[in-house]
């Protein structure tokens, strides 16, 4: 292990993109940030701004109008990125993949790291996901 | 000088994209602007295509904290359509799972609003507090959110006997830090500095823009579908509408609190009814839905959802239309943000509790120089904060 990925294991600035949710994955990610679950703990931090970020936690069905947006989002992050795709919207489409206004789950637009199903997932689920991505880092 | 600014369509606070643009003249906002569709998931759409009873696991996914309120009024839609008269321990039972939701959703923006304006200390007040009420959930439904009780007819599931005691214990726990926070928050000098007299939506503008729930109700105009037009059990519990008569976003807060109070009153007298109707039937069978249309209401956390169907006597809606409060309450911007000064624009806008999704990032374009400067949404927030942190500032000076 690299002393750049030690660093990042060590404390992860994480980025919350919500497209065509609704909206419960989200909260379920910020239920992650409060004190019952405090992912901060494991050294994780949500910062504003993806520019700052090494991972994106993706919530919801892409819609076509926001298929672009996420699309310059990624590219705007600084590499290595990871991105988490949480819940059953941004893994597969859920019950919205047969809209005319879908533009697919989150691994046809960005590459997705990691995939943590459920409609929504426990805040348990996304702190399990993120220390298993955390511990695929070598 | 005049300046636009466009807040959104992505922030990592809020829920929907929502892309709103202000005008600026100065510090001061002169006109707003809102654009949707970032979230357009074409829902109606795809009701069509899904069976009557498929569709309230659907409707329940148009909003993850109204997830009860949208399916109640769905369903009130297609038993006004063929003419059901649901069983009175479903009535309960829907008005428990309700009232349960506007509670975890009120404490859910009471946090929102407090980290807006840099109160960081009620956010996670608000979001801890939260959770014994997702665990009562957990416990009588299965799921923290998306509770898929409600069905055509009536409840999916029973609440058991044995879930009976564990809801009445949630409740008398809650009621302590609800009061606590209740306290804090209304007899705090900085919050009536910072939140009185700022956002103020008049009576007359309420009316005029048709605002519902809790926004028309912080000015004055006391309408409540629940009052109004009494479903489920709330005809037959005791209970008050809650109003407010300054508009400003300060009454939208203490609205909201005391309306939690209510909702508590709401649930033990249900629960009561619950152990009354022991045993008793809580789904009707509803063998199909004969054509014709039909309407229902439910008033969510956020003020009066309102769905219609269509039937033409198969086994799935010609016609879904949902009409959802916050798209009701946008338009009462106009009224309330403009003279306002930007760094109380963030704390007005979420005052509506929208499901609006504001600032990723803020640009200023300076229509003389035609140079663009670049904010991003913590910008905002920050300013915001800022002044909380100023008015805090100079009330301690003042009290040395
Ligand atoms: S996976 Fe479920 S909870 Fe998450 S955004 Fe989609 S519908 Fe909502």
């Amino acid at each position: 292990m690299n002393l750049k990925t030690w660093g990042l294991k060590k404390s992860i600035w994480v980025f919350h993109v919500s497209s065509g949710a609704c909206n419960n994955c989200d909260i379920e990610v910020l239920d992650c940030l409060t004190p019952r679950f405090d992912i901060e703990r494991f050294g994780m931090v949500l910062v504003g701004s993806v520019r700052h970020a090494d991972v994106l936690l993706c919530c919801g069905s892409i819609t076509k109008q926001a298929a672009p947006r996420i699309k310059r989002l990624y590219e705007q992050a600084a590499k290595p990125c990871f991105v988490v795709a949480i819940g059953g919207c941004a893994c597969s489409g859920c019950i919205f993949k047969d809209s005319y206004n879908f533009a697919g789950p989150y691994d046809k637009i960005i590459p997705v790291h990691a995939y943590i199903p459920g409609c929504p997932p426990k805040p348990e689920a996304i702190l399990a996901g993120a220390v298993k991505l955390l511990s695929t880092l070598k | 000088m005049k300046t636009v600014i466009p807040i959104g369509p992505f922030h990592p606070l809020q829920e929907e994209p929502e892309l709103f643009s202000l005008t600026l003249d100065g510090e001061t906002v002169t006109d707003v602007d809102v654009r949707l569709g970032y979230n357009h998931r074409g829902i109606e759409k795809i009701a069509e295509t899904k069976t009557w009873d498929q569709d309230t696991f659907l409707i329940e996914r148009i909003c993850g904290i109204c997830s009860t309120s949208h399916p109640i009024a769905y369903c009130n839609a297609v038993e006004d359509c063929a003419g059901i008269e649901i069983p009175e321990r479903a009535k309960y039972i829907r008005s428990i799972v309700g009232e349960l939701e506007r509670l975890h959703s009120h404490l859910l923006w009471l946090g929102l609003a407090g980290h807006f304006i840099g109160y960081n200390t009620l956010f996670m007040w608000g979001w801890k507090w939260r959770e014994p009420i997702l665990d009562l959930f957990e416990q009588i439904t299965g799921n923290r959110n998306h509770y898929a009780m409600i069905k055509i007819g009536g409840a999916r599931r029973d609440i058991k006997n044995e879930d009976i005691p564990s809801i009445r214990k949630c409740l008398s726990g809650l009621v302590p830090p609800l009061e606590m926070i209740t306290k804090a928050a209304l007899d705090d000098p900085v919050l009536h500095a910072r939140l009185k007299g700022v956002g103020i939506l008049k009576k007359e503008d309420a009316i005029k823009y048709c605002a519902v729930g809790p926004t028309a109700r912080a000015s004055g105009v006391a309408i409540d579908v629940r009052k109004d037009e009494p479903h489920a059990a709330y005809g037959m519990v005791k209970w008050n509408v809650i109003t407010q008569e300054a508009g400003d976003v300060f009454a939208k807060a203490v609205v909201r609190l005391l309306e939690c109070f209510e909702s508590v009153k709401i649930v033990q007298q249900c629960v009561d009814g619950l152990e009354k109707t022991k045993g008793a039937e809580f789904c009707k069978e509803v063998e199909n839905i004969p054509p014709g249309e039909g309407i229902g209401h439910y008033e969510a956390p956020r003020g009066e959802t309102f769905h219609y169907v269509r039937s033409d006597g198969a086994n799935r809606p010609v016609r879904h239309k949902i009409r959802a409060p916050t798209y009701v309450n946008l338009p009462s911007f106009k009224a309330s943000c403009i003279g306002q000064t930007i760094s109380d624009v963030a704390i007005t806008l979420a005052s509506i509790d929208p499901c609006y999704c504001c600032t990723e990032r803020v640009a200023v374009i300076d229509p003389k120089t035609r140079a663009k400067k670049h904010i991003t949404g913590e910008e905002l927030v920050r300013l915001s904060q800022e002044k909380t942190r100023k008015i805090r500032d100079g009330l301690l000076k003042g009290s040395i």
